[in-house]
Formats: C-alpha cells, structure tokens, sequence
C-alpha cells in the first residue's frame, strides 16, 4: 500500500526533478531566471493552495511572501547566515502574518475578502517602506550573504547553487502538496470550496479550516519569498507589492487552478512567454500578455490544464 | 484651521473624481457581477483623448471634455457586446483572467501611442484661477471638480430613481429574471448601464488629472483604490459608492496632510475596520461576488 502511494505521488514529481535538472544542463546561462522562475512556482502553488483548494479569493498573497523575505533576510544579516534556519524563519513568519490576518479577513466574503487581502499587503508595503532603519526602505534589504549550502555548496555568482536549491525545495513542497490534498484537510478544503454550508452541516468548523488552510498555505508563501531573499540577496519593497500578487493569480489561473500541475505549467508559460516577449520588444510585450489572457479566456476556459481533460474526453478517456 | 480647510476642500475634491472613476464599476457589479479590473481603463482612455484633443492638437478645453467623455462612452458599448457578454454568468476567476487581459491591452495600446510618460492636460485659464468666496480664496479647479461631482450624483439619483430607465435598472440589480419576465431587455440595460459607467469613468479620470496623472500605466496603479470604494460603498449601490468615496478621499487627504510619515496606511487601515465590520460594505446588501 505504501508502494502504491509513493509510486502515485513519487513519479510525477520525480519528473519534475528530471526536467529541473535537464533544464539546468539546458540552459546554463538562465539560471538566474530558471531560479526566478521555480521560486514563483512555490509562490503560485501557495496561491492555489488558497484559491484553487481553499476557494478563498485572494490577490493579497504577496503579504506572506514579503515577509517571509524580510524575515529571512533580517534574519541572515543580523543573526545567522544559514539558509536553511532562514527557509524555516521564512516560512514561519509568513505562516504568522498569514493566521493573524486570516483570522480577521475570512470573516468576508467575495470582494470584500478580496479587498481585505489587498489592504494587509498594502498595509505591510508601507510598512517596510517607512521603517527604512530596518528594511532599508525603498533602497531594499542588502548585505545578505549566505553561508555555504549544508557548510559545502556556496551561492556562486553565476547561480547554480541557488537554482539546485529552489529545485531541491520546490520538489518537496510538491511532495508536501500532493500528500495534503489527499489528507483529509485538503479534501475538507475541497468541500469547504464546493459548499460552506453543507460542511458546516456535516459539523466541520468551516472558519478554523479555512485559517488554518490560510495559514498552511501563508508558510509556503513565506518559503518562497525567504528563497528569494537568499538566493538574490536583496529584498526590495516588490515584494509586497500588489503586481505581485495579481500577476501570480494570473499565472494561477492561466495554468487552471485547483490543480497543482495547473500553478507548475501556468508559472513556467506565462514567465517564459513574458520573458520572450519583453526581450523581444521591450515596449509593446504587454500586448503579447494581454493577447494571450483574453485568447485563454474565450479558446480554453478552464485554463490550460483543461486542455489535457478536454482531449482525453476526445480520445474517448473518462476524462 | 488653514490646514483644516485645505484638507476638506481636496479631500472632497479627490472624493469626487473616485466617485466619479468607481460609480460605474459599482452599479455594473451589482449589475451583473462582472469583476471588471479593466473598469480604470476608460479614465486612462478618456485621459489620452482629453491629452491629444488639448495637448496635440490644440481643441478648447470646454469642447474636448465632452467629445472625451462621448467617445469613451461610444467605444464602451462594441466593447461591452463582444468582451464582456461572454463573461456574464462565467466563474469570477475567468473574468479576472479576462479583464485583467483587457487591462494590459488598453495600457499597452496608450503606451504604444504616447509611451509611458505622463500625458498632461492644459488647464484653461478660467479654470486656473482662484475664486473668491469672500472667507477664503480657492482653487477654482478644485471648486469645478466638487460642482460636478455632486452634478453627477444629482442626475444619476434623477436618473435612478424619476425615469422608466431606472426602475428597469434598479429591477434588473435585484432580480434579473423576475426583470425578464417581466418583459424588460436586461441586455439593453446592461448596455447601457456598462458604457455610462465608461462615461462617467472618463470624465472622472480628466478633471482628476491633477491629482492622480493620466499615464500608461493608470488602470493598474489606482485599481486597488477604485476596488476599495466599491467594496466599502457595498455593489451596486450609488450612494454607497459616493459615501465610501468621499469618505476614503477624505481619510487619503488628511493623512496624507497631517501624518505623511504613515503614508497609505491610513487608507487602507479605514478599509479593513470597515470591511471587518461590514464585510458587504456600508450600502449593506449581501452579494456573493
């Protein structure tokens, strides 16, 4: 049985590693934005773990993941230079902001909810922007410098340690996902998205899974953001920032949300096509995005993991 | 007291032009519940109008204004019937999607036009001035804005609540199929309803001018302060959406005035209370968005 269930949950993750690792030897020269680009997959993943399962809208996220990157870097340039003590400091202090504001706003709904989201990274933004003694203000947290990668591997300048890093962790948030949408908190979250009422019905505390869903899922949010502190080594006022937040939403839901494959292909899609584009033409790329939403919106609904389940409906699959 | 009164008068001011900007956003919402993030690009649109119609090629103030705000209102209705019906009755996520595609296309398209500097707007010269009112002299600019903002207020409530137009309206909000049997065209008040807000929104966005810049980048950069009025003023509702903004306007100003080492936490502060206590807004009715 245990088999079973590595074979289920292991293979397709394994693929992941595979392909993160093909990627490394592919392109040598990207890594810095390969790294980029797998710490927003974490990001996206703890925003499905919200929206997709949690069925709580948010475009707020980045509250968490600006912490946590703070956290971290604060917590390298004046405590410890250990990443992996500063992952953990992250992805406490995100899971932190993200029970304390849970708790006042899931008491909302719809856009009200939405709206509360925004005000506490709002709030964190000006935050972090005015206590310039601490974070340095607009000019970002600097003189973050890491110690080596469990005392060997150094955070070389051209990123291959960072990129096996962010892989490394993102493979095991993955892991971390897939086994806690078949607990059953992840299925009660499922059920709390398809009907509040009725699971409350069926004696599920409702708003104590759905902050501990928050808080979850703000852990994994700070992760990525401690990360990226780490592994850029500066923490700039972007990451609180609401473009941030609503971008990862976008990419969510470009990839189809409530599925975690969805945040993995959504991420990689959207950032390679935006990085193509903007290289291509720095001026009008937001054409390029622009185009590609409304095509996803009005071609494929449901974003393009619906794509695999349309054709296996074609081909004659349960679907 | 100086202080007092300088924060009264652009605090109302700057209530008014987010009036203005969110009204339409507001009533289109409890309309048909589309979350429209693209709802900023008509002030931007209106805006860009307003800056090649003055700026470019020289048109009086007092004639560009209403061309502006007509075209807007006009180019809101094709816009309406191929992007957004589509949209009605989709998940909210897809409109997200969907609205924040619209949102990079019209900033896209303004940046491709007039790149991503700011785009003025000459001020006339009667509009410069200040007036006197005896106690005090003010900004005639500001004074403009607050007169038509309560105009607007004033022929909307006409609107809503004297005319055949608003009792369809105000019966499509509340149930759109009883309105349906009941043999009103609730696309043709979608319509309507969807390319005044456009309007409204346009000129919203050219007498604020002044106090939030028309640039490329406008939709995004106040569309977390046009959400706030409409989440605080409650879908759907104009004098919820007028109170909230002024409200909010208010709250921006005095912080911005007398504690500017806080910055928008005030702001944003004033929203969570609200919404905390309130989480449907102060108009009160529950949605689920």
């Amino acid at each position: 049985m245990f088999e079973a269930w590595l074979g289920r949950m292991g293979a397709p993750v394994a693929l992941l590693g595979v392909v993160g690792l093909i990627a490394f030897f592919a392109f040598p020269y990207d890594l810095g934005f390969l790294t980029r680009i797998l710490i927003m997959m974490i990001f996206v993943l703890s925003i499905d773990l919200v929206l997709g399962y949690g069925g709580i809208a948010t475009l707020g996220q980045a509250a968490m993941y600006g912490t946590g990157a703070y956290a971290a870097g604060l917590f390298a340039v004046h405590i410890s230079a250990n990443p992996l003590l500063g992952l953990l400091i992250g992805a406490g202090a995100g899971a932190g902001v993200a029970f304390l504001s849970g708790l006042i706003v899931l008491r909302a709904h719809g856009l009200g909810l939405l709206m509360l989201t925004i005000a506490v990274a709002q709030i964190l933004h000006e935050i972090a922007n005015k206590a310039r003694v601490v974070t340095g203000g607009a000019d970002g947290l600097s003189g973050i410098r890491m110690a080596p990668l469990f005392g060997r591997w150094h955070f070389d300048f051209i990123g291959q340690t960072g990129y096996l890093y962010a892989l490394a962790v993102l493979v095991l948030v993955m892991v971390f996902l897939r086994a806690l949408c078949v607990a059953p908190l992840g299925l009660t979250a499922r059920g709390i998205h398809e009907s509040p009422v009725r699971m409350a019905a069926i004696g599920v505390p409702v708003y104590g899974r759905r902050v501990l869903i928050y808080t979850i899922a703000g852990g994994l949010a700070g992760l990525a953001g401690a990360l990226s502190a780490q592994v850029t080594a500066l923490v700039s006022l972007q990451v609180f920032s609401f473009s941030l937040s609503a971008e990862a939403v976008v990419m969510l839901i470009l990839g189809g949300t409530g599925r975690l494959w969805g945040a993995i292909f959504g991420t990689a899609i959207f950032m390679v096509i935006h990085h193509l584009a903007a290289t291509a033409d720095p001026y009008n790329w937001l054409f390029v995005i622009g185009i590609l939403l409304l095509g996803v919106v009005y071609f494929i609904p449901g974003g393009l993991m619906g794509v695999r389940q349309r054709l296996r409906i074609l081909f004659g699959g349960q679907g | 007291m100086g202080m007092v009164f300088n924060i009264a008068l652009d605090g109302l001011s700057y209530g008014m032009v987010l009036f203005m900007i969110s009204v339409g956003l507001s009533v289109t919402l409890g309309l048909m519940r589309v979350i429209n993030l693209a709802h900023g690009g008509f002030a931007l649109l209106g805006g860009a109008l307003m800056h090649g119609l003055t700026f470019q090629l020289g048109w009086p103030f007092a004639l560009a204004l209403p061309v502006s705000v007509l075209s807007v209102t006009l180019i809101a209705l094709p816009m309406e019937y191929v992007f957004f019906r589509p949209l009605y009755g989709k998940g909210d996520l897809t409109q997200v999607l969907a609205t924040i595609g619209l949102t990079f296309l019209m900033i896209a398209f303004v940046n491709w036009l007039y790149g991503s500097a700011l785009l003025g707007i000459p001020l006339p010269p009667y509009l410069r001035g200040t007036v006197d009112l005896g106690l005090r002299t003010l900004p005639v600019q500001r004074v403009a804005v607050i007169v038509t903002g309560m105009v607007v207020l004033g022929a909307l409530y006409g609107l809503i609540e004297r005319t055949r137009f608003g009792i369809w309206l105000r019966a499509s909000v509340d149930n759109r199929a009883a309105a349906e049997a009941l043999g009103i065209n609730t696309r043709w008040v979608f319509a309507a309803t969807f390319a005044l807000g456009a309007g409204l929104a346009a000129l919203g966005g050219v007498l604020g001018a002044e106090l939030m810049p028309i640039e490329a980048y406008y939709p995004l950069r106040y569309l977390v302060v046009i959400l706030a009025v409409v989440a605080v003023g409650g879908m759907g509702s104009v004098w919820g959406a007028w109170f909230a903004a002024l409200g909010l306007g208010l709250i921006d100003t005095a912080a911005r005035y007398a504690l500017p080492d806080f910055g928008t936490i005030f702001f944003f502060a004033a929203l969570i209370v609200v919404l905390a206590l309130r989480p449907q807004g102060l108009s009160g009715r529950a949605y689920d968005v």
